[in-house]
Order: structure tokens, then C-alpha cells, then sequence
């Protein structure tokens, strides 16, 4: 693996790419819920939450809000950086460079470049490798996954349709992106080029993934997420681990659905087990099926 | 030989594949009837707050306390932390060891580092890679608790007591296995 360490701080060598995907490698199995308050972050630690992703509003506000979506208020995030002792993540606009500076200065933990905010550039991505905080991004085939990895993210995950409580986007894009490499694997190498091609993707990063049998990175769901099954379901489907945004706290019960998806990504081959975890949990998010949106209201297309 | 891997949350199939590559049967550990039969346990580096969690719900402290008075368990990271007996912090823990430990002691992730460090008997004499990621600070060992490795300014990142060892980097990210091979050792030899 090519190290590209940033510095050192006296003890050893700083942001190279085998500690930041290695802190995604530590996320697996388990859930990352979106949090909008200190508060909220504390009943996500609470409920066993790897990690929380710090916002200003849920996709599902978001959606309702309309606007610009933008970066959150450092402050916020500092507030929740504060309230937990587990990873904190927050959103950047795709290609919003300075956004992620900022948010590097914070020193939270991991940047999503994320295609839920509104995009700051309409043709580039951030070029990720130039920070010593790691980033995550959203894909919907491998050939957006393996160009976002080239650009130096250190996490992937799998779009879905954010603030929707659908899960088919996440479905969609999952079984796209794990094909897509199962189809890659009975490949012969003169084939190699020409797909790399047609995904449009480094045919160093095709070949890798290929000899690996799955993404370089590690790969998480996120997208439509809303119940312990649908959970269970994309970790069967062979993602690593899930997000959970509007899914938790747009619930009747954020504390006791919070709990059984995480109970429900561990133990995902378990019938009986995810059985008992989805009794009572109370109202699920209302939902919005993702085939009543318009065009402009899907997310997932946003990014290049 | 047969070794279990904690398989709540975290970096366990790393581990499963260096023991694999080890030629041991490594098998992946979620209630306590997984530790039916196995000769050693290894608890992975992930978030020790969910791992502790997600042990005390399905009961399954009381089950690896019980494996571990008798069989040689190792901790990496997050398994350090969940071998203690002292964090300075209220989670649930196993508190195995005689050993204070510190969480998020070298900072944010901003802050992870990889560094070669000497580790006491080490097969090759070589320095191992040592990868930290918000990794935790072993304070203190006590009673029968020895600091084997320490980072260049002496700071201790690895203990032994007996049958178990606890170690705040991760040896399951690196290519280098003589960590898990001075494991298979320890297992061997109870």
C-alpha cells in the first residue's frame, strides 16, 4: 500500500492511508446515526453507535426545507465533538474544498463529501488526498466508488436516496457496486483495460479490486435505512457496516430503534434475534417513496 | 487449535485472516455458546463502548469472564480498553487485567500515527509497525501486569499478565504477523 503520511508530531507519521482507512476498518459492523443536537449524540453513544455524523438538519429536513444545503455551524459540531468520546463526522458540499479545510481545523474525526448538501462544483470533487483527516463518499456503481478512492477517500458508502425512509435506492446501489465486482473477479486480465474504461475508473484501482474480491476501502449503506431488517438486509447483501440518517430521530422512539439497529447489524444472519429487536419500537419515519420524486429531488445523481 | 474472535463491531475479520494465513482455525464469536471449544480468544480493535455494549445485552460478560480465568485472551485497541480494570470513565468493561488505561489518550483521528516500536520477545528482533487510531494510553500495569513495548518516549503500549495480552495498536492492519504468532504461543503453552 502506497503511504502518503502528511507529518509527523514527534511520535510517528501522521495522516498516510493505512490510518485512515484503518479508522473505517474499525467503524465495521456497526451504525452511524446522523445527530442534529449534543443531546441526541449522547443517546447515539448511548444506544452503541460507532460513530455520529454532525448536522444541522436531517436529509429528511433538509428535503422539506429546500434551499441551500450547506456545511454546519462549527460551533454545533464542536458542541457534539464535546458531548461524545466516539468518532464524529460532519458534511461538506461536493468540491467545497474550504468547507473541508474548516472542518479539518475542528479536527473532526472524518468528512462525508456529500451529495445531501447542495454541490459546490459541478464538475470536481475535493481532491482528498491534499488532508490529513479522512473522508468517506457516496457511490452508486463501482466506477463512481473507484473514482472517489483515486481522489483519495478513505470509506466509501453506497448513496441510496437520503431523507426518504426507502430502502430500494440502498438495495439498488449495494447490489450495483457488489456485482459489479463479482462480475470483475471472473474477468481475465486482457478484459481489464477496456472495463476500466467503461466505468470510467484508474485501472490501477480495477486491478486492485479485482486480486481483493471487494473495494479497496471499507463500504458502508446509507440512504433509506429505517428499521433493524433493513439494516440486517444491506449487511447481507455484503455492505460493511450502515448509516442511519432521518431513520433514527424522525422515529417515535430514537432511543429504542436506535438500540436495535445496532443490535441488528451485529447479529444480521440471526432471524430470531432481529425478530425480538423489531418488537415494539413505536412509529417508524413516515417515509417518502422514492418513486414519487421528481428528478431535481433526487440526491443520489449529484456527484460526477 | 481453534481461536475465537470477538464479533461484535469492528476490525475482527482482519484478524480471522492473518490467523487463517497462520494456518489456525479462527472462528468469528457473537453469543457465548461460540466459545464452546475454542483455546484462545482475541477481542479486535472497534468502538469499545458499542463492543461493551453489545457484550453486556446478549450476556455475554459473565460467559468470557469465565473463558478467560482459563484460557489466554488478547486485546488490540478497543480490546484493551475492554480488558482493563480501570478507564477512569463509566462503560461496561471485563476488567481482566491489573492495567489503567486511558481512551482517545493521543488524540482525534487528526491525530493517528504509525510508528516502528520495540516490542520484549519478539521473534527477529525487528522493530514492529505499530498503527495507533485514537488509540487509548496504557497508564499504568500493576500486580502481576508488565509493560512489554513502549513508544520512543517511553510511553507503555503493551501488557502481559499471565495468559492474557493487551496491546493499544493494531498488529491486524499491518502485513506483520509475529504478534499473533507470540499469541498462538501463549495458547500453546497453557
Amino acid at each position: 500500500m502506497k503511504e502518503n503520511g502528511h507529518n509527523s508530531n514527534g511520535r510517528g507519521e501522521l495522516g498516510s492511508v493505512t490510518v485512515k482507512r484503518g479508522l473505517a476498518q474499525m467503524l465495521k459492523g456497526g451504525v452511524i446515526m446522523d445527530v442534529v443536537t449534543p443531546e441526541h449524540a449522547r443517546i447515539a453513544e448511548d444506544a452503541g453507535a460507532v460513530a455520529v455524523m454532525a448536522l444541522e438538519r436531517v436529509p429528511a429536513d433538509i428535503r422539506v426545507s429546500g434551499g441551500v444545503a450547506r456545511m454546519s455551524d462549527p460551533g454545533m459540531i464542536r458542541e457534539i465533538m464535546a458531548a461524545v468520546s466516539i468518532p464524529v463526522m460532519a458534511k461538506v458540499r461536493i468540491g467545497h474544498f474550504v468547507e473541508a479545510q474548516i472542518l479539518e481545523a475542528l479536527g473532526v474525526d472524518y468528512i462525508d463529501e456529500s451529495e445531501v448538501l447542495t454541490p459546490a462544483d459541478e464538475a470536481y470533487h475535493i481532491n482528498k488526498h491534499d488532508f490529513k483527516i479522512p473522508f468517506v463518499c457516496g457511490c452508486r456503481n463501482l466506477g463512481e466508488a473507484l473514482r472517489r478512492i483515486g481522489e483519495g477517500a478513505a470509506m466509501m458508502r453506497t448513496k441510496g436516496e437520503a431523507g426518504t425512509g426507502d430502502v430500494v435506492e440502498a438495495v439498488r446501489h449495494a447490489r450495483s457496486v457488489l456485482g459489479e465486482i463479482r462480475r470483475l473477479q471472473n474477468m481475465p486480465e486482457e478484459e481489464l483495460m477496456t472495463f476500466a474504461k467503461e466505468l470510467g475508473a484508474p485501472y490501477e484501482l480495477v486491478k486492485e479490486t479485482k486480486e481483493l474480491g471487494r473495494l479497496p476501502v471499507v463500504n458502508f449503506a446509507a440512504g433509506g435505512i429505517a428499521t433493524p431488517a433493513d439494516a440486517a438486509l444491506m449487511m447481507q447483501l455484503g455492505v460493511d457496516g450502515v448509516f442511519v440518517g432521518s431513520g433514527i430521530f424522525k422515529s417515535g422512539d430514537p432511543a429504542r430503534r436506535a438500540k436495535a439497529i445496532v443490535e441488528a447489524t451485529t447479529h444480521y444472519r440471526n432471524a430470531e434475534l432481529l425478530a425480538r429487536v423489531s418488537e415494539n419500537l413505536g412509529e417508524p419515519m413516515v417515509g417518502i417513496g422514492v418513486h414519487t420524486l421528481a428528478p431535481e429531488q433526487q440526491l443520489a445523481v449529484r456527484g460526477w | 487449535m481453534k481461536i475465537g474472535v470477538l464479533a461484535l463491531q469492528g476490525a475482527f475479520i482482519e484478524h480471522i485472516n492473518i490467523l487463517r494465513r497462520l494456518g489456525v482455525e479462527a472462528v468469528e464469536v457473537r453469543l457465548p455458546a461460540d466459545l464452546a471449544g475454542l483455546d484462545g480468544l482475541i477481542i479486535p480493535g472497534g468502538e469499545s463502548t458499542t463492543i461493551g455494549k453489545l457484550a453486556d445485552t446478549y450476556g455475554l460478560t459473565g460467559p468470557l469472564r469465565d473463558f478467560a480465568a482459563a484460557r489466554p485472551v488478547w486485546g488490540t485497541c478497543a480490546g484493551m480498553i475492554f480488558m482493563a480494570k480501570e478507564i477512569g470513565r463509566d462503560q461496561p468493561l471485563l476488567g481482566l487485567m491489573n492495567i489503567e488505561v486511558e481512551r482517545n489518550a493521543f488524540g482525534r483521528q487528526v491525530d493517528s500515527f504509525i510508528t516502528p516500536i520495540d516490542v520484549d520477545g519478539l521473534n527477529g528482533g525487528e522493530p514492529f509497525p505499530a498503527v495507533f487510531i485514537r488509540g487509548p494510553r496504557l497508564v499504568a500495569a500493576h500486580g502481576d501486569a508488565r509493560v512489554i513495548a513502549r513508544l520512543a518516549d517511553g510511553t507503555p503500549v503493551a501488557a502481559e499478565e499471565g495468559r492474557w495480552l493487551a496491546t493499544s495498536f493494531h498488529p491486524e492492519l499491518t502485513g506483520d504477523t509475529r504478534l499473533h504468532e507470540y499469541f498462538l504461543r501463549l495458547v500453546e503453552k497453557n
